[in-house]
């Protein structure tokens, strides 16, 4: 049987992991490396690096982490974050990520989903999204870009299905409502697009308690659960939410 | 200490399958040239992507006649991925022409199942019989899969584990000397490593 996943995210500036409240004021918690290497101890099923590092400069930092992470741990993982063009995805697939993450780049440039996919796979390209409630808007939600700071004319779901169409392999939803309030993540928004979607569909944002992980991949539909704060600052262990997740039925990999 | 040959055909990233090597402590090289991989003990062969474009890339090198020859010399071959697909007759992904190493269909997941395609994340691999490939390791052990064709060998002698997803169908194959994995070892954590570790400690 196909086990859910939990997904653990890492947003990584200068090289270091932070943890930020709705997009703001990000705090440095780590070392993206050790934090990986202990993660994959934990029995995560695959981690996110989110490159939030501001200067282009910085850049080779991060294709440095990737080079030292794909080292240490044998589980998929993806690199986002100014993923730009197909050199961007070349370099991180290269340094060993099994899958780059695009999202305001992607709005921007819809095609550069079609060419990664072509080249590199669909498996590969990972349609990231930002979206906050809005009734205007036909599936009641609305992109944003520019991590969570522009809103875009796009409809959440014709957006989600347009990228499938495109090539994209899966899609991570994140709620920018429900991001960093540990209040537990968007059903409604998770649901809408994992039941319409015929790729994986990753819930993100708001999670706070395993009880939002066993909400969101069992009402919400999703095939996997990302997580940060909640093992980054809040004392969760992957092992222990995942066996919390065993105990409600839902089934996942344990060891 | 054996030496195993990766063989590089441009389908796919061979990074992961070479930091794994690396970690089971294997003697390895990368090639793409028959004359260096012929000079090997052991022989992996990864793929992803699409079965007629790998076929296409395989001939242009002279990799598929190798393929067969290598096989035929008895020495033990280890299929990855797209690996466990290419091996049989043909593919239903574009009516592709396989190197029918043994005889079988790679077929496509049902379409409107319900099922989402590709098949990706996590699933329990139940081996059958006794498995050198899968020695100390506990049935239903998950692994790592993406694909949306799946290998289905004539023979059902050829089929060492299976895995369920919305239909049961060959998660390894094994016939002679070759083996097979529709799953990724070299992203399956401590366990696909225990699978490097025993092809390239145990053979076929």
């Amino acid at each position: 049987m196909l086990q859910k996943r939990v997904i653990v995210c890492l947003d990584v500036k200068d090289g270091k992991t932070t943890k930020g409240v709705r997009f703001k004021g990000n705090i440095e918690v780590g070392d993206p490396v050790e934090m990986a290497e202990e993660y994959y101890r934990q029995g995560v099923d695959e981690l996110v690096f989110y490159d939030i590092t501001a200067s282009h400069e910085k850049r080779g930092i991060m294709i440095d982490v990737v080079r030292r992470v794909a080292e240490k741990i044998f589980i998929p993982f993806a690199v986002g974050g100014g993923i730009a063009s197909l050199d961007d995805m070349r370099r991180v697939i290269l340094a060993g990520a099994e899958k780059v993450s695009v999202n305001s780049q992607a709005v921007k440039n819809p095609q550069i989903i079609r060419q990664g996919a072509d080249l590199f796979g669909n498996q590969c390209i990972v349609l990231g999204m930002d979206a906050a409630k809005d009734d205007t808007m036909p599936s009641g939600y609305r992109v944003y870009i520019n991590g969570g700071r522009t809103s875009t004319e796009l409809d959440a779901l014709e957006w989600a299905q347009r990228a499938v169409e495109l090539g994209a392999g899966e899609v991570v939803i994140n709620s920018i409502d429900a991001d960093g309030t540990r209040e537990g993540y968007e059903i409604p928004l998770t649901r809408i697009l994992s039941t319409s979607l015929e790729v994986p569909v990753v819930a993100s944002g708001g999670a706070g308690s395993s009880s939002h992980l066993i909400d969101v991949l069992t009402d919400g539909k999703a095939d996997a659960a990302l997580i940060a704060s909640m093992v980054h600052m809040q004392g969760y262990t992957v092992g222990g939410i995942k066996n919390d997740l065993s105990k409600a039925g839902v089934p996942v990999r344990l060891d | 200490m054996k030496r195993v040959g990766v063989v590089d055909y441009d389908a796919g990233n061979l990074t992961s399958v070479r930091t794994a090597l690396k970690y089971v402590e294997a003697e390895y090289i990368i090639s793409s040239q028959p004359d260096e991989l012929e000079n090997t003990d052991t022989l992996i062969f990864p793929g992803v992507g699409e079965a007629g474009a790998a076929m296409e890339k395989l001939k242009n090198r002279g990799l598929d006649k190798f393929l067969r020859d290598y096989f035929s010399s008895k020495r033990p071959m280890l299929g990855i991925c797209l690996g466990s697909q290419i091996v049989l007759s043909t593919s239903e992904e574009k009516e592709t022409e396989c190197l029918g190493l043994l005889s079988g269909v790679a077929r496509r997941f049902p379409r409107n199942s319900g099922l989402k395609v590709p098949h990706m994340g996590w699933n329990q691999v139940s081996p059958v019989g006794t498995s050198l490939l899968f020695k100390d390791i506990p049935d239903n052990t998950s692994f790592y899969f993406v694909h949306s064709y799946y290998p289905d060998p004539e023979e059902v002698s050829a089929v060492i584990a299976r895995s369920e997803y919305g239909i049961t169908f060959t998660a390894a194959l094994k016939k002679d000397n070759l083996q097979a994995v529709q799953f990724h070892p070299e992203k399956s954590g401590k366990w696909g490593l225990k699978v490097l570790h025993n092809f390239l400690t145990e053979g076929a």
